[in-house]
Formats: C-alpha cells, sequence, structure tokens
C-alpha cells in the first residue's frame, strides 16, 4: 500500500472560482445591468493541496471569505471545483455524491439540518429512513449520542423552540446517525455561550479519541483549535499558507500572547517588566508577552503585586492577526479584502 | 417509492395537516369566488340562447369541482424548498444519499396532496348540499374521474418541482411561478371549460399537459368525457409526467453545476 491509499481524505491543487455580478450604485447602474452585466472573478481557492489520514483531528483556520467553507462543500460534493483532483473515502465526491455523503457527516455552524417544525426526535427518525439505516442498530447508535450529548430533555421539543447550544449538541447527533468515519465541522461553535462551546469540544475529542473519526475543524476560535486539534490547516485569500502543528504556526508567526488587564485608577502609572504595552484604553491596558521568557503565572503575580487591578485575562492573538501576519501585505485594518480588485 | 421518499412525502404531509387555520380561510375564499363564477356563467348563459356545449348545470358542478381542486394546481412554487434555496440551506438537501429530484418531488407530491385534502372535502359537502353540484352520473364516471384526479396529482407534482428547480436560477421564483399560473389557469380549463373555447385553440389545448389537471378529471367527472375513454387520458398524463420529470431533472443537474452557496 502507498501512503496515498491510507489517507481518507485527498486533495490536490484544488481551485475554485466564483462569478459575481458586478453592478454600478444608484438608478444609472441599475439600468445599465439590464443590458450588460459585468462579473468579476473571486478566487475561493487555489491550488490547495493536503491529505487527511484515519483518526486525525484537523484545524482548518482562515479569516472570513478564505475559502474553508468551499473546501468543506467540495470535499461534500456540493460544489464542483474549476481545476483540481480530490479523493474522499476513495472517491471522487461531486461524481460519486451519493456514495460519498453516505459515509461522512457534516455539521454547517450557521445553518441546521433538523425539521423546523418537528420535534427533535421525529428528524432523527426522518434521517433513520432517508440514510436506509438499520432501525436496531440506528437505535443503539442514538441512545449513546443522546447520553453523550445529554439529549434526553430535547428529543420532544420542537426544533424552534431550542436554543442555539441545544440545536447544535442534536446537530451533531443528527450528522452521526450513520456512524460516519469523517466529519466535517464547519464553525460549529460559533455563538455558542462557554458552557455549549466545552460541551461540543469534549465531544468532538471524545468522539474523535474513542471512535477513531477523522475529523475536520473550521472554526475562527483558537480555544477550539488548542483543545482539540494537533494538526492545523490555515487558508488565506483561497491559498494553503500553513499546514503543520500548532506550535509550528505560533513559531511561524509570534509566540507573543495577550494580557488585558483592569486597572482600578483609570490614571494609575502602569509599568512590567517581561511585557510591553501594547495599548491603552483609559483603565484597560492590553500587553504583549513572550511565555517562553515570562511564564504566565510568574507575569500575573507580578503585576498583581505591583498594581491595585480590577481584572484580568489571557487571550491568544486572534487567528485573523495570526494569518493576517503571514501576508505580508495583507493589511491589519480590515480593508485588506483585496481581492479581484 | 422508496424509504427516503416515502419517509418526506409523510413527514410533509403530517407538517401540511397542520395548517387548519390556513385552510379554512382559504375555503372561504374559495366559496366567494366560486359564488362569483357561477354569477358570471349564468349571466353568460342567460345572455345566449345558442346551444353550448356544456350546460348550465354542468358547468356549476364544474365550478364547485374546480374551487375544491384549486390548492392541487402547480400555481405556487414549494414553500420549503424555496427556504432551502434562499436560506443556503440546500447544502444539507445535497447531503442526503438520495437523488435530489425524488426528495423534491416528493415534497411537491405533499404539498400538492395534503391542501386541498384539507380544503376538498368541506367544499364537497356544502357545494353537494347547498350550491347545485351534483354527483358523477355513474359508478364507472367517478371510478374515471378518481383515477383522473390521480394523474393530475402527478402532473402537478412534477410541474411543482419544475419550478422548484426554476429557483436555482431565480432565488425568488416570482415570476416564473406567475407565468406558470397564467399558463394553468387558461390551459387547463381552470378559468373557463375548454369546450366553451373556440375550435383551433381546444386543439392546442387538448395537447398540452395542463388540462389534465382540470379539464379531464372534471369532464370525466360529469360524464362529459364517457369513462371509456380514461385509459386514453392517463396515457396523456402519463408521457408528459415522464417528459416533466426528464426536463427537471436535466434542468437540476445543469442547475447544481452552476450553483454558488454563500457562507458557511
Amino acid at each position: 500500500m502507498t501512503a496515498d491509499t491510507q489517507s481518507i481524505v485527498e486533495v490536490e491543487g484544488l481551485s475554485k472560482s466564483y462569478w459575481i455580478a458586478r453592478r454600478e450604485p444608484g438608478m444609472a447602474g441599475a439600468i445599465r445591468g439590464l443590458f450588460r452585466r459585468e462579473y468579476r472573478e473571486v478566487k475561493a481557492l487555489e491550488d490547495v493541496s493536503f491529505c487527511v489520514k484515519p483518526g486525525e483531528l484537523i484545524g482548518y483556520i482562515g479569516p472570513n471569505g478564505a475559502g474553508k467553507s468551499t473546501t468543506v462543500k467540495i470535499l461534500s460534493g456540493i460544489l464542483v471545483p474549476d481545476t483540481g483532483r480530490c479523493q474522499v473515502l476513495g472517491r471522487v465526491p461531486w461524481e460519486e455524491r451519493i456514495e460519498t455523503v453516505q459515509r461522512i457527516g457534516v455539521v454547517f455552524g450557521q445553518r441546521t439540518q433538523l425539521w423546523w417544525d418537528l420535534p427533535v426526535q421525529e428528524t432523527f427518525e426522518l434521517l433513520i429512513e432517508i440514510y436506509r439505516l438499520c432501525r436496531t442498530r440506528t437505535r443503539e447508535v442514538l441512545k449513546e449520542l443522546q447520553d453523550l450529548l445529554d439529549l434526553g430533555p430535547l428529543l420532544d421539543v420542537p426544533v424552534r423552540q431550542l436554543s442555539l447550544g441545544q440545536r447544535m449538541r442534536c446537530d451533531l447527533a443528527a450528522a452521526l446517525i450513520h456512524e460516519p468515519r469523517l466529519l466535517f465541522l464547519d464553525e460549529p461553535t460559533i455563538g455558542l455561550d462557554a458552557v455549549s462551546k466545552l460541551a461540543v469540544r469534549d465531544f468532538v475529542k471524545r468522539l474523535n479519541r474513542d471512535r477513531g473519526v477523522a475529523v475536520i475543524l473550521t472554526t475562527h476560535d483558537l480555544d477550539d483549535i488548542e483543545a482539540l486539534c494537533d494538526r492545523v490547516l490555515v487558508l488565506g485569500e483561497g491559498k494553503l499558507l500553513i499546514d503543520g502543528s500548532l506550535a509550528d504556526l505560533r513559531s511561524r508567526v509570534t509566540r507573543l500572547r495577550s494580557l488585558t488587564v483592569d486597572l482600578v485608577d483609570e490614571e494609575a502609572h502602569f509599568e512590567c517588566p517581561g511585557a510591553t504595552i501594547h495599548s491603552r484604553e483609559g483603565h484597560r491596558v492590553h500587553l504583549r508577552f513572550d511565555p517562553e521568557q515570562i511564564s504566565t503565572p510568574e507575569l500575573i503575580g507580578r503585576i498583581v503585586a505591583s498594581h491595585s487591578i480590577r481584572d484580568l485575562f489571557v487571550e491568544n492573538p486572534p487567528i485573523e492577526e495570526i494569518v493576517a501576519r503571514l501576508y505580508g501585505d495583507y493589511r491589519l485594518d480590515g480593508s485588506g479584502d483585496a481581492r479581484g480588485a | 417509492m422508496m424509504r427516503p421518499h416515502l419517509a418526506i412525502l409523510q413527514a410533509r404531509i403530517r407538517v401540511l395537516l397542520q395548517y387548519r387555520a390556513a385552510a379554512a380561510a382559504g375555503f372561504g375564499t374559495q366559496l366567494f369566488w366560486g359564488f362569483i363564477r357561477m354569477m358570471i356563467f349564468g349571466a353568460f348563459y342567460q345572455s345566449t340562447s345558442d346551444p353550448q356545449p356544456m350546460t348550465y348545470e354542468e358547468v356549476v358542478t364544474y365550478i364547485w369541482l374546480s374551487q375544491a381542486m384549486l390548492v392541487m394546481m402547480p400555481w405556487n412554487v414549494e414553500e420549503d424548498v424555496r427556504e432551502l434555496i434562499r436560506s443556503g440551506n440546500v447544502v444539507y438537501e445535497m447531503l442526503r444519499p438520495v437523488e435530489l429530484y425524488g426528495l423534491w418531488f416528493s415534497r411537491s407530491l405533499a404539498f400538492r396532496f395534503a391542501p386541498p385534502l384539507l380544503r376538498a372535502l368541506p367544499m364537497f359537502v356544502i357545494a353537494g348540499m347547498f350550491l347545485g353540484m351534483s354527483a358523477p352520473p355513474s359508478g364507472a364516471s367517478a371510478a374515471a374521474w378518481a383515477a383522473a384526479t390521480l394523474g393530475a396529482l402527478l402532473v402537478s407534482a412534477s410541474l411543482t418541482t419544475l419550478l422548484s428547480v426554476s429557483l436555482l436560477w431565480t432565488v425568488t421564483g416570482e415570476g416564473v411561478s406567475r407565468l406558470v399560473f397564467s399558463a394553468v389557469v387558461f390551459g387547463s380549463g381552470l378559468a373557463v371549460p375548454i369546450p366553451l373555447f373556440p375550435e383551433w385553440l381546444q386543439q392546442i389545448l387538448y395537447f398540452l399537459p395542463f388540462r389534465n389537471l382540470v379539464d379531464v378529471p372534471f369532464r370525466l367527472y360529469l360524464g362529459h368525457i364517457p369513462p371509456s375513454q380514461v385509459w386514453a387520458c392517463l396515457l396523456h398524463s402519463a408521457i408528459w409526467v415522464a417528459m416533466l420529470i426528464l426536463a427537471g431533472k436535466l434542468l437540476l443537474n445543469r442547475g447544481l453545476r452552476r450553483m454558488v452557496i454563500q457562507g458557511g
């Protein structure tokens, strides 16, 4: 067996462009648009290649519009790429969509696959029929999922009455009812509160560790990545920038972390050896420090010893910032969307 | 039908049968329009002494039949599919290990089956008891009508699915469904029974699929088309259903190839 046949996902040179109709603003533009439309090409993916081995848990990150969802949609047979080769569980997804989707699970965090008007349980029953599953076997699978995700009290509730966190837990179960070996999670923690986020993370971790389900996790939340992923793919403007461990990613960009301190006194002088002041807004001070040179507890100890503070919290640099730095010419002020221009 | 299709069909019918308030309101409206149409045709029949291809009594029954079956006509887009496409949730539809056309056809079938069920039965009762609607002249006519109504349901569902597919291009479907609505209202004999049209137009309308929605089942009900002709009528429906399904599948595959789904 070659290395290639061991991979459950193989992507090579994948590219996809969208053609967006451009309309000049105002009435004149609208009228002109009736006769002649101009299209502009937006490159969603450019020459992306990677492999996934069975049982891997991969973080797939990048700013909005980087092409993450496009990748997931191509890998699950929904969209057709312009060029490139791709195999998922040994099949070309857009040519053998039905066979592919029978064996993968997908959750889009911003959408739901539950039937809005029906109780959760009935969506599950429907999925059993739609996937043509064995009813007795699936009842067992569902029982386990219910225990892991604590779905018991939710089963009789109509979907429209679920909170976002409850809905996400049900959506996860719905995506796993047919026991896929490969799961795509597209921003599963988006908009969730802290408790629900932890529940989702914990579940994904168990699923991967205990069942060996390979997971490709798209997220904006670096904490998701830190908690779950050994390997990270970073996408920016449709190009794959980094394929490596989280440590690789940090060292490629910056080791610095940020610490935000709320002082009691707005006027107080602030100084702290070992950290640099990044910015200050009244009583709030943003610091940057290198955890290799000073540990987080030590730094906090120093600050608490020498200043009276109300609150403080440590953050990782947001993914947007990391990816932005990976791009030398990417402008940080958010006007950096230079695509198609 | 296979398991997935049957499951979708049942689930949709269950949901649609919950909309009883809409059915009651629709029933009221259809009763009202039925009266207006009765008056229009009454005036028309009083103003002429020439023998007409249908008697006034037949036309009255025809009117109440059409008021009862109105929502079975392919006059609007299937709400679920429109919402799936508008919101982009169609991605989940494409994650099902089933041909998309079959799923959408099942949705259309439920959409054309459940709402008329809620409205037709009370309309038959009220129109039959108080409004001059008469029963079929024979058991054979009744059976022929039932069979042709099944054919009408399939023609309607395949046209509705075609409307669903058109949403991949137009997103709202307003324009296309208006066009189809006009074609259905005039082409099927819903507004004016086809025998009352000029001869040359009748020939065209008898060829098109729309007549299977109204003209065929209603005139079989009246005995205006003899029950012995039901087989020819069903064949005509079946050929059109096959062609509409084929067209729907081809268009759907083309639409999916060019599809763009925004957002996560």
